[in-house]
């Protein structure tokens, strides 16, 4: 009684950087993170093309990384002692993080062991956290971490109106997915808009089978929490028992107080606008709509109520929600003032989420709408981690924030370019030109990986 | 009365001038032929009744030529999507009939997606304005319905088409008879890729004897087939070496399973998917196998991929394998990513030109089509694109695309939707912006 108190009162003033695991703040959070960076050199990467993240592109620049922090970006940097990077005809750029992951819950192999993304057994299932599904040894992140990515959110799928929690995570190896965890990264919920789950539980016979079952779905489940809410609340007052702890619930609270972040998975524009009233109705902000393949249709109220649009360059078509896809959506959702990202949902697409932009560039330019790298940077950089609440750590290269890091061959948007060097806390954890001292998983033991596969 | 005469007689004059004997040269560019001449610098091509008539750096133009200005573009050949379901299916999901895909035993190798083609699809022009010119249509095999009924192992015959907007559009029926083995096989078999195996033999057997034996069949003096007169009809050709079997598999031993089968039966066939094809490059070359592949497809995704590796499209073609580019994310809805398949390609190791060959000509051999098309030289069908820049490069897109030597339309669906949200608001919904 009195520990659920002290914990309503801490929940209401709480901002992201408290922890939303568990009940009260005088319980250890469960499944905390475990992260600890690798040990790494003071490290200086000179002469590049340096694209910060904040919309600065630097020639001819340099970088310092020591004690997994960057030092200073700037022209003629010098370090007595650091370890030199000849980085002169290469581009940098902050580590590439993607928003939308189902590594580790649906991973490689994708036997039907480890479907694990998914609780398709009741339409609202905020109680499940995919952190618990992650696999760490898929060898999915390895390859991902060759494509520059050093953070991303795995997320719970969309057979459900409410999934359940996302978790991100450093992409490190780790035995365990505490190990993994970004610190005080806030939690996602992953929501799900449209086909997926009305076809779900439509094929069951149970609600939802319609758009308009999912709605009355989600007010259902928003209703329930405010009312959990509101009784603790009252409890909290001495008015009332509280009820008994509900996970489900807890984590819907955890949004309508503003700690846990909302991962609208949702195509069209229409529904995207009845999200938002939705939104607006109980009292809570839709972080990003992800797969927004229609979010060019509504960019400008995308703008005003400050939600991002995570995107696919150009996936189209597989299902009829996906039917209106243009290749510059990101392009009109950037030039609507929104927040544009591309992000992958794909265990391929994520090994190049800088080839994904570049499309969006080209597509652009040609009906006259200029994109220039240090623009579409962050749309794999900055602009997710503003989306996953991490952007005062990661997201750009500024003096004090963490040392995540890509060296890139040369201009990240060209085919031909690939990540070179991938520091992640200012450790180097990926060497293109020397695989020996890659990560490898315990899966891909014995594998192609080790001669030039996952790896 | 004559105002409307005249304008027949112009309307007649523009009909003959599509359809007769109209010169274009497109003059200039750097021309990445494909073909013997390799690339020339400033070259100019003629196209003469739709038929590339020359390619030179001194070719001069005919007078009353249509010039077209290509000076600092590069040139190439129409690409070719090698595997797919163009002109099969609008929307994959739950929104109409997937005309690729067949389920029961109905038909097997019959089964013939070229009469269900649809050159008017949504999806052509979304991927003609981005180069793709020519398309295999594939049927496909997919699992259990609701009713439990699933698709065969034997999928049925591929086809060859034009994306182009002028008629005829099948350029080649029966180009290949598609089957499913390994894991995907084993799932329409009875979950053991033997099964799946024993399936194909067992078709071909039957088609051996019903060629031995058709009159005796006829009279119904031979015991019966378990296929239909229009599958036994359909595998002669797979029986003569005309049609190659077109083979869904990934795992190493099940193509080596599949090479004694094509030596024993003296059959021919393509792999498609063929992740672990690397490993046996070398026989797939000696037995004159080639692949389409992904080659972004580098993880373990399942236990029949374990070997995926990043750089194999350059380890089949440096063994003499020829490969096409057949993709998950460069299929039907996106066939025009080939082209990002191929520039990947290049970055781990493939040289330049072998990436645009296995999305040009490659194709066009792997089907037997290498005479008409495939490539930029005199007596081929005029299939070129005009690129400002590396046509493998994410942010270059066409400037012009010749079909059968037709310029084509460079709209779509998709750029009709972006010209309606690129223009301001206008006080009027969308829908009024057209």
């Amino acid at each position: 009684m009195t520990r659920l108190f002290v914990a309503l009162a801490t929940v209401a003033i709480c901002l992201a950087a408290c922890n939303s695991g568990g009940p009260d703040n005088d319980t250890p959070e469960p499944f905390a993170s475990r992260y600890q960076p690798l040990p790494g050199n003071t490290t200086l990467l000179s002469g590049a093309t340096i694209l910060t993240g904040t919309g600065s592109r630097l020639e001819n620049a340099d970088i310092l990384l020591s004690d997994g922090k960057i030092i200073a970006v700037g022209v003629g940097l010098d370090a007595d002692g650091a370890e030199a990077v000849d980085a002169s005809d290469k581009w940098i750029t902050p580590g590439v993080i993607d928003i939308h992951s189902h590594l580790g819950v649906y991973p490689s192999p994708r036997t039907k062991s480890h479907s694990d993304t998914n609780e398709a057994t009741s339409p609202v299932t905020a109680e499940v956290w995919a952190e618990h599904s992650v696999w760490p040894h898929d060898p999915g992140f390895v390859t991902a971490l060759a494509g520059g990515v050093t953070s991303l959110q795995i997320l719970p799928g969309s057979a459900n109106l409410i999934g359940g929690r996302g978790v991100t995570l450093k992409n490190v190896p780790g035995r365990d997915v505490q190990s993994m965890k970004f610190p005080g990264a806030p939690h996602g919920l992953k929501m799900a808009c449209g086909e997926n789950p009305k076809r779900v539980y439509g094929r069951k016979d149970t609600a939802p089978s319609t758009r308009m079952g999912n709605v009355a779905g989600y007010r259902a489940a928003w209703i329930e929490a405010a009312d959990y809410r509101d009784k603790m609340e009252a409890a909290a007052n001495g008015e009332g028992e509280a009820p008994m702890r509900d996970l489900k619930l807890e984590t819907l609270v955890g949004v309508l107080n503003g700690e846990i972040l909302v991962h609208n998975h949702c195509y069209r524009g229409d529904e995207m606008s009845i999200m938002l009233d939705i939104a607006e109705e109980f009292g809570y902000k839709v972080t990003a709509f992800h797969h927004a393949v229609e979010a060019y249709k509504v960019a400008d109220l995308l703008a005003e109520k400050g939600t991002c649009a995570a995107m696919w360059a150009d996936w189209w078509g597989f299902k009829m929600e996906a039917y209106d896809g243009i290749r510059e959506n990101a392009a009109l959702v950037d030039r609507a003032g929104a927040c544009a990202i591309i992000h992958s949902d794909d265990a391929i697409g994520i090994q190049r989420l800088n080839q994904e932009t570049a499309k969006v560039m080209g597509a652009a330019a040609r009906v006259g709408i200029d994109i220039p790298p240090e623009t579409a940077v962050r749309w794999i950089t900055s602009n997710v981690a503003k989306s996953l609440g991490i952007d005062d750590v990661v997201g750009t290269l500024e003096a004090g924030k963490m040392a995540d890091v890509v060296l890139w061959s040369g201009n990240p948007f060209s085919v031909y370019t690939r990540a070179e060097l991938v520091y992640i806390d200012g450790a180097l954890i990926y060497d293109r030109n020397n695989p020996a001292t890659n990560p490898v998983t315990d899966f891909s033991l014995g594998t192609s990986a080790l001669t030039g596969g996952a790896k | 009365m004559n105002r409307s005469l005249s304008r027949l007689t112009i309307f007649a004059v523009f009909l003959g001038g599509l359809a007769s004997s109209q010169t274009t040269a497109i003059v200039g560019g750097t021309v990445h032929t494909v073909g013997p001449a390799g690339t020339i610098e400033n070259a100019t091509i003629i196209i003469e009744d739709r038929i590339i008539t020359a390619v030179g750096k001194n070719v001069a133009a005919p007078s009353g030529a249509t010039i077209i200005d290509a000076a600092g573009k590069i040139v190439t050949p129409g690409l070719f999507t090698p595997y797919g379901q163009l002109g099969l299916e609008e929307v994959g999901l739950s929104a109409g009939s997937l005309d690729a895909v067949q389920r029961g035993k109905q038909f097997t190798a019959g089964f013939d997606v070229a009469d269900a083609f649809n050159p008017r699809s949504t999806l052509i022009p979304v991927n003609r304005i981005e180069g793709v010119t020519r398309a295999l249509i594939a049927p496909q095999a997919q699992g259990p319905d609701d009713e439990g009924n699933s698709s065969h192992v034997i999928s049925g015959l591929a086809a060859v088409v034009n994306l182009g907007d002028q008629p005829e559009h099948i350029d080649r029926r029966a180009a290949a008879v598609v089957v499913n083995l390994g894991e995907g096989g084993s799932g329409l078999a009875g979950e053991s890729r033997a099964s799946a195996l024993l399936v194909l033999r067992n078709a071909l057997d039957e088609a051996i004897d019903y060629r031995a034996n058709k009159s005796a069949f006829e009279r119904g003096q031979r015991r019966d087939y378990e296929h239909s007169v229009a599958d036994l009809e359909a595998l002669q050709g797979v029986l003569t070496g005309d049609t190659p079997l077109l083979a869904n598999v990934e795992r190493a031993s099940d193509m080596e399973v599949l090479i004694r089968l094509t030596a024993e039966y003296g059959i021919r066939a393509i792999i498609k998917g063929g992740t672990e094809a690397w490993m046996i490059a070398n026989q797939l070359a000696d037995a004159n196998i080639p692949v389409l592949m992904g080659p972004t497809a580098n993880l373990p995704s399942n236990f029949d991929r374990i070997n995926a590796r990043r750089d194999a499209a350059g380890l089949l073609i440096s063994a003499g394998v020829q490969v096409g580019f057949a993709g998950s994310q460069s299929q039907t809805h996106n066939a025009r990513n080939i082209t990002q398949s191929a520039g990947n390609a290049v970055s781990e190791g493939l040289p330049w030109d072998d990436a645009l060959r296995a999305i040009t000509l490659s194709p066009a051999e792997i089907y037997g089509l290498a005479d008409r098309i495939g490539s930029i030289e005199a007596g081929k069908e005029a299939d070129i694109v005009i690129w400002p820049d590396d046509p493998l490069e994410l942010t270059n897109y066409p400037e012009t695309v010749f079909i059968k030597g037709y310029a084509i339309s460079m709209t779509s669906r998709q750029t009709l939707l972006r010209d309606r949200y690129l223009q301001s608001e206008s006080g009027k919904p969308p829908a009024f912006r057209h």
